[in-house]
């Protein structure tokens, strides 16, 4: 168990910068989830972290040591790789062991700690077998397997469910957040996926072009993102974004008008002045179809997912707003509608995409 | 795809055709050994056998003496050329530099330049060096010869190997040894086989240097061939009798290791 500091941590490739200088903490037995689109740099920063990749400048401190110069081996870290990366040649047994045969840990012991980590991992009638002989759920877990056997002070997760099938996915969320739970450990895992992150993570860090855009709790960054990026990329599906108008600010928000001239009042301040351009987000769940609502539209597509419904509709200012609604509710494609607003789970973003602060905390942050 | 018989027999008579071609030299030299120097001469298919030009050329020289160097350089070369290439291909397959492209050209445009163009120098140092007519000399002088070809071929077996599996290695303990030895040696050993396989043909064959830088004591199978090539004149079936024992340790050495060179050849799969 380890905690872990980065202070100013830069990459650069010749003369591009991938990593520009990133600063988090991380605390004992947390799991923390680096997510961003393809590029952002996530994978190149848990390399860093791994040892993988040279760090160019900065400060990597694991337990409060400087291991900038330390290599992959001595760090006392395992990672599994987005492709398993499993040893072809060796057997399920021989690629679990493999560290501690390194490790010169005599064959008794070995044989306990792989056969430990089979029995949580249930690889038992796997283990004489050889990784191309096992179904790619089955390969994931020998690469679990062979991060647990070592040990070891963190766990870096490289994308690794990016090549599992939808339903192995799942599963696998619910396996690796137990495992967490039942071996107490300090866990980095990096997804493009905001669902895995949003799912496993207690911490989630947001990199966008190899900087931090926030850090948070799930839900943190869920009610209260920091910016339009953050916004639209956690959620699914994702936040609708208008293009409105500030016409009041007053103690109980900032009204705004939308370009069907109808208003609503956020409860969010900041810089906003009268006139203002601002974007409102409007997560889809704070959307309900009612004959009363603000906004007008139609219909255009009907996603009926059994428990829920997805309306995607088309309102002035907004070609395509989501809206989403319980699997009971009958409403038809092409239909007209006319939707309500909750306007405490909207979002107010100034012109350079920063959010406005809500007034108050969601209720399930507020301790 | 459905050949057409056409194409079928035009593949059949092309390939036993080039086949024939290739092995008709090995199999008229056969023959040959087993004439007399007078049926030698001629293109004769129908004579007796003899195998008075094995006994000639067995009691003339030490055959035995001339196999065991072949062996001993042919070996030392290849194990002294895999011992320099392995370490040389890991670090250009995994670790390259902005130069290992050209580094890799430059190694092989040194198999472009006529070895006759360096004899003298190389001769000269070999004379300084106390190299000269020694096994050690040929060992160093094949190793060096077959280098270039080493390299590439292993840094293309190499290259095959995705290199998470050996970061996956360091990440489990694994320093450069650890990966060589564990990972990377078996993941690629029927490259490396073929590998060797290639440069043991290659030293066994090789007969410019032989010739020049031995005499007698470190002399292989190519210089006793050649003793028997000149000076009363030219004696057919001798000389066939001695290429055909020349030949013949090799031709049986690669009779059974085709499939691993084959294999090796066109190796590819890791995963």
């Amino acid at each position: 168990m380890a905690t872990l500091t980065l202070r100013g941590l830069r990459k650069s490739f010749g003369t591009t910068e991938v990593i520009k200088g990133i600063d988090l903490d991380i605390a004992e037995r947390e799991f923390v989830v680096f997510v961003g689109p393809s590029g952002c740099g996530k994978s190149t920063l848990l390399r860093m972290i791994a040892g993988l990749e040279p760090i160019t400048a900065g400060e990597l401190r694991i337990d409060d040591k400087r291991v900038n110069e330390v290599g992959p081996a001595d760090r006392g870290l395992a990672m599994v790789f987005q492709s398993y990366a499993l040893y072809p040649h060796m057997t399920v047994r021989q690629n679990m062991g493999f560290a501690l045969r390194l490790a010169r840990v005599p064959k008794a012991e070995r044989d306990r700690k792989v056969n430990e980590a089979s029995r949580i991992l249930q690889l038992d009638p796997y283990l004489e077998r050889r990784p191309k002989d096992l179904s790619g759920g089955q390969r994931q877990r020998v690469a679990i397997g062979r991060a647990i056997v070592r040990d070891p002070k963190v766990f870096l997760f490289d994308e690794p469910l990016s090549n599992l099938d939808a339903a192995l996915r799942g599963q696998m969320r619910i396996e690796l957040s137990r495992l967490h739970e039942e071996l107490n450990a300090t866990m980095i895992y990096v997804t493009h996926d905001q669902i895995e992150a949003m799912t496993m993570a207690e911490k989630i860090v947001v990199l966008r072009a190899g900087e931090i855009e926030q850090v948070g709790s799930p839900l943190e960054l869920y009610h209260h993102p920091i910016n339009l990026f953050v916004a639209g990329f956690i959620g699914s599906p994702r936040m609708n974004m208008l293009a409105v108008k500030v016409v009041a600010t007053n103690p109980s928000g900032t009204e705004v008008e939308l370009a069907s001239g109808a208003r609503l009042i956020v409860p969010s301040s900041g810089g906003a002045r009268v006139g203002d351009a601002v974007t409102l987000g409007i997560r889809p769940e704070a959307l309900r179809p009612d004959p009363n609502g603000v906004l007008q539209g139609e219909v255009r597509l009907v996603e009926q997912l059994g428990g829920l419904t997805l309306l995607h509709v088309a309102a002035e200012g907004i070609d395509d707003m989501t809206v989403q609604i319980e699997g009971s509710n009958g409403t038809r494609m092409h239909q007209s509608v006319r939707l309500s607003v909750d306007t405490s789970a909207c979002h107010l973003f100034d012109s350079s995409g920063l959010a406005l602060a809500h007034l108050t905390r969601h209720p399930l942050l507020a301790a | 795809m459905e050949d057409s018989l056409g194409r079928r027999i035009l593949t059949f008579v092309l390939g036993w055709g080039v086949a024939l071609l290739l092995f008709f030299p090995i199999f008229w030299m056969a023959l040959t050994s087993f004439k007399t120097e007078a049926e030698a001469v001629t293109a004769q298919l129908m004579f007796t056998p003899t195998l008075d030009s094995y006994r000639e050329v067995l009691s003339r020289a030490d055959y035995l003496g001339f196999a065991l160097n072949s062996v001993v350089v042919s070996v030392g070369g290849t194990v002294l050329a895999l011992l320099l290439a392995i370490p040389a291909a890991y670090s250009m397959a995994f670790h390259p530099t902005a130069r290992t492209r050209s580094t890799l050209l430059w190694m092989l445009s040194t198999k472009m330049l006529p070895s006759v163009g360096v004899l003298v120098p190389i001769y000269l140092l070999f004379r300084s060096a106390g190299l000269l007519d020694t096994r050690s000399g040929l060992v160093i002088i094949y190793a060096l010869m077959n280098l270039p070809i080493v390299v590439w071929m292993l840094f293309t077996f190499y290259k095959e190997v995705p290199r998470e599996i050996l970061e996956a290695g360091r990440m489990d303990g694994a320093r450069t040894g650890g990966e060589v030895w564990f990972l990377l040696l078996p993941l690629t050993l029927p490259g490396v086989a073929s590998t060797g396989l290639l440069s043991l043909i290659l030293c066994w064959n090789e007969a410019f240097w032989s010739l020049n830088l031995t005499s007698s004591s470190a002399a292989p199978l190519t210089a006793f061939i050649a003793s028997f090539s000149s000076p009363e004149g030219l004696f057919f079936a001798k000389l066939s009798a001695a290429s055909t024992m020349a030949v013949a340790p090799i031709l049986v050495f690669g009779w059974f290791s085709q499939r691993q060179l084959v294999r090796g050849l066109t190796f590819g799969a890791v995963k």
